[in-house]
């Protein structure tokens, strides 16, 4: 199980990489692996608002449909479109298959650094 | 085996008719298609034999085990078909006058009696068509209700545990509501004080199963309504699991405002493949003035969900059910349902552990994540091996509470013969899983169908036969 250092994680298993103003989110490699083969993503539209704590699409795997749950409050500006066509990539590359990217950040979850999130995982497993 | 595309020659058919005596009329040709269907032609007992070789490769309950959890597989009598297969109920038109159709109106209003009866409720529609469009039905009555009374504008949410079924947020949310999700205590149950942390007097609804879906039936249930009372909401019952307690308690005296019940799985019907079902909805009187209503038999004015009495055929297959069993039978199959669950959660116990140790209701929930921990062995492995032993697996990955969840309803009218042979499997699949984990990620091995690629089957779905 891969947990890059230089992101954060929320308990909800969605990473974030903050590039200036800019967050950046996506699955951890847990939140892959526990869903198994993702096979649909339901992905929001750009220029939509995201709450924290609060869902902003799905993904659905052969198991289950679950909740993609925003770590940060602020305004959708970029929608990684190609998980649309392949769903798949959220499996095989989680921290490339980045889902939306958040400008405006005015709030956040508890987030994680990569050992505590780690640790977190290793309870939940 | 072949498709019944593949069986047709052309030319060859199954039709005896005279030939026509009227004048014939052509379309206009742009109504007219230009290449005629591609339609199997087959003779009668070739089509025959089509279906008898599908039905060969279908399991249901009349095949054997179907212990199906959360959608109460159980066996259906015979009389309740035959009942509703009467000509005077079967070739009745809808838009027969109604002087015509006495017989019809008295057995909706006998089953509405029983219904009533059954649900603790003072008044009952027919019109949904299955359980969601009862539960949504259902909602619609809450959100009328706080209408009428000027707090429509002010009751925004509903409140659905972590456990409920996924139709539960979906209706809420169609309905126009925020839902607000509450985490489940340790014990499976509603957590008394994550609900009242939720409620206040945005509060519209609750949406609760009781029993819940993992089985067990939630002691406090008459402090939950009450609390959601208090703050001015209503409490609507998810009739899901209402096999277990049928004829024993009733929702109407847990405190509950209104309710659906999925005739076609608790009261007779064949279930699953697609319907038609019903989804009867009752409620205590301060909602009945919402209920809708077929527009023929009197209700002029009132909102319909669908047209005229609902899946009539499916009531009468329900009325049958209720009338056969009777004041003491209804109780007795919800008693034996619950019986034959923990019979078999105790037989099994050793090797694939519960979720929740305790006595359950109707059905109970595996855990095998420590399982797949040990073994590599998941629950869809165990779900698939099982099928080479002749019987249906279980639900599995639900509820989602529970990792590597299987979820087992043997329903009443299994005998203790086939839960000792089930039993046994569950117990020699558990070892099985220690010696040969992959033999079990390769099953089944005898089925017609072998392991299917689900997420191939999933992401490129052929759903339609094109001409080679």
């Amino acid at each position: 199980m891969n947990f890059p250092a230089e992101l954060k994680y929320s308990k909800d298993h969605e990473w974030v990489k903050f590039e200036g103003d800019t967050a950046i989110i996506g699955i951890s490699d847990f939140a892959q692996d526990a869903l198994g083969d993702v096979v649909f993503v339901n992905l929001p539209g750009e220029g939509d608002e995201v709450n924290a704590g609060e869902a902003f699409g799905d993904v659905e795997s052969v198991k289950a449909v679950s909740d993609l749950v925003s770590p940060v409050s602020g305004t959708i500006v970029a929608v990684n479109e190609e998980l649309a066509d392949a769903p798949e990539t959220l499996n095989s590359d989680p921290y490339g298959a980045w889902i939306i990217k958040v400008e405006g950040v005015t709030a956040q979850e508890e987030l994680l650094d990569a050992a505590a999130y780690e640790a977190f995982c290793a309870e939940e497993a | 085996m072949k498709l019944i595309f593949e069986r047709s020659v052309p030319g060859r058919h199954l039709d005896l008719l005279p030939a026509c005596d009227v004048e014939l009329i052509e379309l206009p040709a742009a109504l007219k298609r230009e290449v005629a269907p591609a339609l199997p032609e087959v003779s009668e007992s070739e089509l025959s034999r089509h279906y008898t070789e599908l039905n060969k490769q279908v399991h249901g309950v009349n095949s054997g085990f179907y212990p199906l959890g959360s959608c109460t597989m159980k066996y259906n009598p015979r009389i309740d078909e035959e009942m509703a297969a009467l000509p005077g109920f079967a070739n009745i038109h809808p838009l027969a006058p109604a002087h015509t159709t006495l017989g019809c109106q008295e057995a909706l209003e006998t089953t509405k009696k029983y219904m009533c009866e059954i649900f603790g409720m003072d008044d009952c529609t027919f019109q949904p068509a299955a359980g969601a469009h009862g539960e949504f039905t259902g909602v619609l009555l809450i959100k009328q209700y706080h209408d009428a009374r000027g707090e429509g504008q002010q009751r925004t949410k509903i409140i659905v545990p972590d456990s409920a079924h996924g139709t539960n947020p979906a209706t809420a949310n169609m309905c126009g509501y925020q839902v607000v999700n509450i985490a489940s205590a340790p014990d499976g149950c509603v957590d008394l004080e994550a609900l009242k942390a939720v409620l206040g007097p945005d509060t519209a609804g609750l949406m609760l199963t009781n029993p819940n879906t993992v089985g067990i039936f939630d002691e406090n249930i008459l402090e939950i309504t009450r609390l959601v009372h208090e703050v001015g909401g209503l409490c609507y019952y998810d009739g899901a699991n209402l096999n277990a307690v049928m004829g024993v308690v009733r929702p109407g005296d847990m405190g509950f405002d209104c309710i659906h019940s999925n005739l076609h799985k608790t009261f007779a019907t064949p279930h699953g493949g697609g319907g038609p079902g019903a989804g009867a909805v009752g409620c205590k009187a301060h909602l009945a003035a919402y209920l809708p209503k077929s527009a023929l038999l009197g209700g002029g004015d009132s909102i319909q969900v669908r047209s005229f009495n609902g899946n009539f055929g499916v009531v009468l297959k329900a009325m049958t059910y209720v009338m056969t069993l009777g004041q003491e039978g209804i109780p007795e199959a919800a008693k034996n349902a619950v019986l034959n669950a923990n019979y078999l959660q105790a037989k099994i116990k050793g090797t694939f552990e519960p979720a929740f140790d305790r006595i359950c209701m109707h059905e109970f929930v595996l855990d095998l994540s420590k399982y797949k921990k040990e073994t590599g062995v998941s629950a869809l492995d165990v779900a698939k091996t099982l099928i080479d032993h002749g019987m249906h697996p279980p639900t599995i990955y639900f509820p989602l509470i529970v990792h590597e969840a299987l979820m087992l309803e043997p329903t009443e009218t299994e005998t203790r013969e086939t839960l000792d042979w089930a039993a046994e499997v569950y117990r020699n699949l558990y070892e099985l899983g220690f010696k040969d984990p992959e033999y079990m990620h390769n099953a089944p091995h005898s089925a017609y169908i072998g392991r299917p690629d689900d997420v191939r089957a999933t992401r490129t779905p052929v759903v339609r036969w094109t001409k080679a």
